[in-house]
């Protein structure tokens, strides 16, 4: 080992952000003092961004098989099978730290890191959704952070090429120095060329793909995986630049080698670059792996071994290639003007040999590298069962109509198209369901097929009582596929929470991931991928806990989706499912009565399941002329925004004598769905449920340009569609002025 | 009806553009390279569809405009072969003079993809020939640079001309700076070439055609296209 390397002190393991234990644990493993670039290796594979040392136990229990399931955790995205030869490929991930320090660049790379994702499988991106947690719209961070993002999300993907068709974004003071960033992307490929990480075979050729590697990003996964103080911002050197034009040559170019059979694995580099992505390979397939630095393609000259295996530059790939293969390969890169590099091969040795400038600068055993990272069962506690909010003891301060006005133009259940436009959410020429509804729907290829896509999770219910949170996350994942008509196959998660090292947030953490398990379980829908985020958290206050799940669901036919617009007056509305009238942590009582408290609405997975099924035969069937499932804001917001979608009023029947009215209308029951019929069919539909043994009942008709309740002023849908699409465009304005 | 589908590195609307080329017209376009020197021979139409050309991060339609693959769309278009431009097509048609202008940044300073209204301003063109005069038709943008401008001589030509084939309106054909969401002067959508054989649009009515998928108004040009190059056969 060279001597200009820095001297290993204690002081240098800490910057590293590994513990004098976790050093101990690496002398003992290789018998002596790490070098420099060594060290460096170490803390970018053992930190928690790609070790999983907190969550790892605990990821244990999700379920991730069923029959459809291909490729579950574990590799770089999942696959499930959606019949006629065709794969769906799909991951979320999170790019909160960067989006923080450097918005527009942390989001576009954690959009290109994710497609990277998908396509290094062989799969073809078709889609992109995105799940955006931003603080309080009055913190002075907030506007900056929004615009940035949003520019960001668009501006990698529309230049790459792919439609960004759905997603969530909200506003709470939790996450004020912590935004959130989670994208996911979904690809479609031919079942049988699903393309892998592991490598086979000694003596391949590994092979260098894409852009130059620079000093950028260095240490990102690390940043990652610490808590920010103040001072954050100064970190803005570690967030990596995004060059969506090369990503999109790069999709050509990996597709086109693939296509011609020239790969035996690929792998993206993606955190802690060169170096993750080697180890991978080689652990992934049994064998050693030597790299000689001297022939990895630079962006500027004098970089060290150790910048060039820590460099987080975007757009690369590793690729281990079939040797009789190499010219046309090369032939490939070349037309598409990327660089193609070999700069290694697979060994028998099972050893991660790293040579700079004729020197051996690393010399690890490469599967412990990734096996013998320490795992933590960290100790957690269960957050205090919140107490049951009795409807009876809200007193509602303002009239439903007055309520209703003032959530629909509230940050969190406001329209987001002054988010959405700024994504091309139609090219392709294949979104039959663009954003704003339940769930996007893009068609497969030339169809009949379409996939439904989601991405869904309610924080605040995951804080009040962190299992019921994560069962309501995958509950309100599969809903939204069912309500357009879709058959739900399997979600990713993106685990989003604080400081794993404190219980309590641990505590959030373990409930989360066993209400989740409990969910896919019940309603046979795997986690087939997923990322997790922990040290979300600013001077020592955590995030709110926010497990996004992306779902993913499949429709026989796109021209029988359903969507939430009303589509003819005198049309009868039906709700399915029970309404108890629950306030506890609703939107009614954090936005009308400044109040975040009480348990969240419980979700009966049977219910659900019940329910679920019984909506779909009905769109199947083509009975469903609109649908729509009940989430933030209850019955009234859901029936406002089947409304506005359409431009049609309804006529809304009294509620229950026995639940007040404001916990009928805006109360947050679980499993729930309205769906409108012709009124000649309303009859026969709710015999239907009942003798299914589910709740059915007729609450209103569809017609006028009003929403007329029993008692209340009318609500002209002109108004509440204004003050829908006013707060988000007035707000961003107003930090431009 | 022989088309091409001309392709810069960080085009990402061609395939989009073939399959409706194909859908059409039943023939399958073919996609020329930006390194190639020559067109297939028999080209009837050569298309630039968009995306991001060299990732648009010099001039949008720059670096495209100068390809090898443009010398040969300019001695098409010089004989009076047919040549249409969408989206960065547009940009790049401009920049390499087959027409005149710019396309500057939308006025709002983002990038804004939404169903917009074009009124069709004369139907006696091998563009609109689908479609009426006058006729209003719904077709998505979705473009961060799409304000066109040029200088005032230049617009007044285009204007006297009946060279603007597109423009921004309400649903109701009236012309409507709340409907021209970006700024583009006179609501300008897309212009002709003085010899009326060169059109650039900004909006995509590639991606309305299909029925099952929602409004079909863009198949209006292809249809006319494949008409009238089948009455000059």
């Amino acid at each position: 080992m060279t001597s200009n390397e820095p001297k290993i002190t204690p002081e240098l393991v800490a910057e590293h952000g590994l513990r004098p234990e976790e050093y101990q644990r690496i002398l003992d493993l290789i018998g002596r003092e790490p070098s420099f670039t060594e060290l460096g290796i170490f803390s970018a594979m053992w930190n928690e961004h790609c070790s999983y040392k907190s969550s790892k136990i605990h990821l244990r229990g999700l379920p991730t098989k069923a029959p459809w399931v291909i490729q579950g955790p574990g590799e770089n995205a999942g696959v499930i099978d959606i019949g006629d030869g065709l794969a769906v490929v799909f991951k979320m991930e999170s790019h909160n730290h960067p989006s923080y320090i450097e918005p527009y660049q942390g989001a576009a790379t954690g959009v290109g890191g994710i497609l990277r994702d998908v396509f290094t499988m062989g799969a073809r991106p078709i889609a992109c959704l995105n799940a955006l947690s931003f603080g309080d719209p009055n913190h002075p961070k907030t506007r900056h952070l929004v615009s940035g993002v949003v520019a960001g999300v668009g501006g990698y993907g529309n230049s790459f090429g792919v439609p960004t068709v759905g997603g969530q974004v909200r506003f709470h003071t939790r996450y004020d120095g912590n935004n959130l960033v989670n994208a996911m992307a979904v690809g479609l490929a031919e079942t049988d060329k699903i393309f892998y990480a592991a490598a086979s075979g000694v003596g391949m050729p590994i092979v260098y793909l894409g852009s130059k590697t620079g000093r950028d990003g260095i240490h990102g996964a690390s940043m990652a995986s610490a808590e920010f103080g103040e001072g954050a911002e100064e970190k803005r050197p570690t967030v990596q630049v995004g060059d969506p034009f090369s990503e999109k040559l790069l999709l050509e170019a990996c597709l086109e080698i693939m296509a011609k059979d020239c790969v035996i694995a690929i792998q993206d580099m993606g955190a802690a670059g060169l170096t993750c992505s080697a180890v991978e390979m080689g652990a992934k397939g049994d064998l050693g792996v030597e790299l000689e630095l001297d022939k990895v393609p630079c962006r500027e000259t004098g970089m060290s071994a150790y910048e060039m295996m820590l460099s987080e530059s975007q757009e690369r790939m590793l690729m281990v290639l079939k040797p009789e293969k190499e010219a046309e390969a090369e032939a490939i890169f070349r037309k598409w003007g990327l660089d193609f590099a070999i700069v290694g091969y697979t060994t028998p040795s099972k050893r991660f040999v790293v040579k700079h400038g004729g020197v051996v600068m690393v010399d690890l055993p490469i599967k412990e590298l990734g096996d013998e990272a320490p795992v933590y069962n960290r100790p957690f506690s269960d957050p205090p069962k919140r107490p049951v909010l009795k409807a009876e003891s809200v007193r509602p301060p303002m009239a439903l109509a007055d309520a209703l006005e003032r959530l629909i133009g509230s940050p969190d259940l406001c329209s987001k198209r002054w988010v959405w436009e700024q994504y091309d959410h139609v090219i392709l020429g294949n979104t039959v369901q663009r954003p704003g509804g339940d769930s996007a729907v893009v068609r497969v290829n030339d169809g009949p097929k379409a996939l439904a896509l989601t991405v869904d999770v309610t924080p605040r219910y995951c804080e009040a009582d962190p299992f019921e949170g994560g069962k309501q996350a995958v509950a309100e994942a599969w809903r939204n596929l069912t309500a357009v008509g879709a058959k739900p196959l399997a979600i990713t998660d993106n685990l989003n929470f604080g400081n794993p090292e404190k219980p309590e947030i641990m505590g959030q953490f373990v409930g989360c991931i066993r209400g989740i398990a409990a969910a896919c379980k019940a309603l046979d829908f795997p986690v087939v991928s997923g990322n997790v985020s922990l040290y979300n958290e600013t001077q020592g206050r955590g995030i709110l806990p926010t497990p996004s799940i992306g779902g993913v669901g499949v429709l026989d036919d796109f021209t029988g989706s359903a969507s939430l617009a009303f589509k003819a007056e005198g049309e009868a509305i039906l709700l399915v499912g029970e309404t108890v009238g629950w306030l506890g942590q609703s939107m009614y009582l954090r936005e009308i009565c400044k109040r975040e408290d009480g348990a969240p609405p419980p979700v009966d997975l049977t219910e659900e399941r019940e329910n679920g099924d019984f909506v779909r035969a009905l769109i199947a069937g083509k009975t469903a002329t609109a649908v729509h499932d009940l989430s933030d804001g209850g019955l009234l917001v859901a029936l406002a925004e089947m409304a506005m979608a359409s431009g049609i009023g309804a006529k809304l029947d009294a509620g229950p004598v026995d639940t007040p009215a404001h916990a009928f209308w805006f109360g947050e029951d679980q499993a729930r769905y309205l769906l409108t019929v012709k009124a000649s069919d309303a009859e026969k539909v709710m015999a239907q449920g009942r003798a299914a043994g589910l709740q059915v009942h007729q609450i209103g008709m569809t017609g006028g340009q009003a929403l007329a309740l029993p008692g209340e002023r009318a609500i002209l849908i002109k108004a509440l569609a204004e003050r829908f699409e006013q707060w988000l465009p007035m707000y961003m304005a107003a930090g431009a002025a | 009806m022989n088309s091409a589908v001309v392709v810069f590195p960080g085009i990402n609307r061609e395939r989009d553009m073939a399959r409706t080329l194909k859908l059409v017209s039943g023939s399958e376009p073919a996609m020329v390279w930006h390194a190639e020197t020559a067109l297939p021979s028999g080209t009837d139409l050569v298309v630039i569809p968009g995306g991001f050309s060299y990732g648009d991060y010099l001039r949008c339609g720059a670096i495209a405009a100068r390809s090898p693959i443009m010398d040969a769309v300019r001695a098409f278009a010089g004989q009076g072969g047919l040549v249409l431009g969408v989206c960065n097509g547009f940009q790049i048609l401009c920049e390499s003079g087959l027409l005149p202008g710019v396309l500057m940044r939308n006025q709002a300073l983002k990038f804004i993809c939404r169903d917009v209204y074009l009124r069709v301003e004369r139907s006696d063109t091998p563009f609109t020939r689908g479609y009426n005069a006058g006729q209003v038709v719904r077709v998505p943008v979705a473009h961060g640079e799409g304000n066109y401008i040029a200088d005032g001589e230049t617009i007044a030509r285009l204007e006297g001309e009946g060279r603007v084939l597109f423009r921004y309106a309400a649903p109701d054909g009236m012309i409507d700076p709340n409907w021209n969401h970006n700024g583009a002067i006179n609501a300008i959508a897309g212009i002709l070439n003085d010899r009326g054989n060169v059109l650039g649009m900004m909006p995509h009515p590639e991606n309305h055609v299909e029925p099952s998928m929602g409004p079909t108004d863009g198949r209006g040009l292809f249809a006319g296209l494949v008409d009238h190059l089948a009455r000059a056969a």
